[in-house]
């Protein structure tokens, strides 16, 4: 998703005379892909989630009709309560905390450094971005690793198995390493917005860095750091990644909803019972989405 | 010089190292991990050695599954900035009915529809049409799922280029052909590139969907061997993952410098499942 509010332009105008019917024509196979490869999903889960479509070895047994059981399943399934817990506090403690107040540290901090510690440190943090998530991935768990890790060897012990003992804390430093990018560049351009000459009144009248933050900069920027904090966390709440570090493991302690869905459709097979949660997870992305685009709107 | 504000720019020094460290030292491993002799999962001062460059490119699938990668991403990031191209000047230029409700919708689909919570209809989708375990079905999945932003990010570009182009040459009495062969694919040139590059760096690093869809090592790309490496752990292992993330971070980080150099880096949030 695009991170500024969608402009809808006044009245389109035809310069190239190429005329409704072929626009249509030239929106048409994008509109089909999105059809088939995203709406009808979406469609499809809600039917699948009220079948008992199983998946057992190499065929499915053809699913009949079973209305809510699987929500009411839901309802009472413990494992599914655990995740529905893990994934606010993956999303509570990496997207809300970790990325967005790294990000705002980051594009306060760097506003007036030298241009050359600027692009440093700049790069690194999108460095951590741009690299693929299986890398990211394997280099926590290098970093993280009992015998060898760099964790221990940093702390001068051997011998704490972090990933196992911590999983739900190695996710969280995992996940605000690799995403602080996109909140410290939506800062660094929202900060922009604040008048110097605030700025340089604050500092007359001897206020502390932190009053300064309350009571001039905060005003400026409180709808993006609500629409941003909407938007990673969907992303968070989303991510499939934790998968990569401990495969929602050990005995359940980092399986998140993502995680979750995955572990009950392919490995135990319950195609069914695994698309009445994507479902849920779906409604719960519509309402967050609905709600960042109205308050976008608001904004501009 | 206060002493209070000394102490604060010391505290405000500090707090800048800490954060650079945290970013800056789990990266050491992939610098240092590559070219070491007994490659532990630590960082330290390599024993240097080239030989688990060597190891990894004896590997069976070790090359292959980056021309895997290539091939995916390739023939996705071609289609996504082909069909949004076209898309996306149709929705800028014309009034199609319905247009303000159908970009809202792509809006909303584009953050809602995840990968996550489409995984299991798509596989069922793609196990029905028995395009389980093809390089082609994951391009496809892919495409479908970066087409909405691209066609957003796209529209934004094409609604900043001015029409007077396209108006003067149509004084002069060019077909619509020539007009978008002749005028507009030359203006919007920056656009596509950066969409191209765009697609491609979002569907390298995706491992959902070649993971729920590819079953045979020698069609899996490489988001998916390294963590089939990494599974399967193992001495010999050891020695070719390092190695191998090194090389499969290359291309992203290379296209990420190139855009960055010509165009200057513009944040688009993308679906980065």
């Amino acid at each position: 998703m695009p991170g500024r509010p969608a402009r809808v332009r006044g009245p389109a105008q035809d310069v190239a005379g190429l005329g409704v019917g072929r626009a249509l024509g030239f929106v048409a196979p994008a509109l089909l892909l999105i059809g088939a490869f995203l709406v009808f999903p979406a469609v499809w889960t809600i039917y699948i989630g009220i079948t008992n479509y199983r998946l057992t070895g190499v065929e499915a047994v053809s699913p009949s009709i079973v209305g809510l059981a699987n929500y009411t399943k839901a309802l009472n399934d413990a494992l599914f309560h655990n995740a529905l817990w893990l994934t606010c506090l993956f999303v509570l403690g990496s997207a809300i905390v970790g990325q967005n107040i790294l990000g705002f540290a980051l594009a306060w901090t760097m506003r007036r450094a030298r241009p050359a510690v600027r692009r440093t440190v700049e790069g690194l943090v999108l460095l951590a971005w741009i690299l693929p998530s299986t890398v990211v991935a394997y280099l926590w768990i290098a970093f993280f690793d009992r015998d060898t890790g760099t964790l221990n060897s940093i702390l001068g012990q051997q011998g704490t198995a972090w990933l196992i003992e911590y999983p739900m804390v190695c996710l969280i430093l995992f996940n605000t390493w690799r995403g602080t990018a996109f909140s410290m560049m939506l800062y660094s351009s929202a900060l922009q917005a604040v008048p110097p000459s605030q700025l340089e009144s604050a500092r007359m009248v001897g206020a502390s860095g932190w009053q300064t933050l309350r009571d001039v900069v905060f005003p400026h920027i409180r709808g993006h750091v609500l629409t941003n904090t909407l938007l990673i966390s969907l992303w968070t709440a989303n991510d499939f990644s934790p998968f990569l570090l401990t495969k929602g493991g050990p005995n359940h302690e980092s399986e998140t909803v993502p995680v979750y869905i995955y572990n009950v459709a392919l490995q135990g097979g319950e195609l069914g019972y695994s698309s009445a949660i994507s479902f849920l997870l779906l409604l719960a992305n519509l309402l967050v989405a609905l709600l960042y685009l109205r308050l976008l709107r608001r904004r501009s | 010089m206060t002493p209070a504000y000394v102490v604060r720019r010391i505290g405000f020094y500090v707090l800048i190292c800490a954060i650079t460290l945290f970013f800056a030292v789990p990266m050491l491993w992939i610098a240092s991990a590559p070219f070491d002799a007994s490659p532990g999962l630590g960082v330290q001062w390599p024993d240097w050695t080239l030989d688990n460059v060597r190891k990894t490119f004896d590997h069976p699938y070790a090359l292959h599954s980056m021309v895997n990668s290539l091939l995916i991403c390739v023939t996705t990031a071609v289609a996504v900035t082909a069909f949004a191209a076209l898309a996306s000047y149709a929705l800028s230029r014309v009034r199609i009915p319905g247009r303000d409700a159908l970009l809202y919708g792509l809006l909303l689909l584009s953050s809602v529809v995840t990968g996550t919570a489409a995984m299991v209809p798509i596989f069922v989708m793609m196990f029905q049409l028995g395009l389980i375990d093809s390089r082609f079905g994951v391009a496809l999945v892919m495409t479908g799922g970066l087409l909405p932003a691209a066609i957003f990010i796209l529209k934004d570009f094409v609604d900043a280029v001015p029409k007077s182009y396209e108006e003067s040459a149509r004084v002069f009495g060019a077909s619509t052909g020539q007009i978008l062969r002749d005028v507009v694919l030359p203006v919007a040139r920056p656009g596509l590139a950066t969409i191209l590059v765009w697609a491609f760096v979002n569907s390298w690093g995706n491992f959902l969907v070649p993971f729920l869809l590819i079953r045979s090592i020698d069609k899996q790309p490489g988001a998916v061997l390294l963590q089939t490496f990494t599974d399967e752990g193992g001495s010999a292992n050891l020695s070719v993952i390092p190695v191998f993330s090194l090389l499969f971070s290359i291309p992203v980080v290379v296209l990420y410098l190139l855009v960055n150099s010509r165009y200057g880096f513009r944040f688009h949030g993308g679906i980065k499942s």
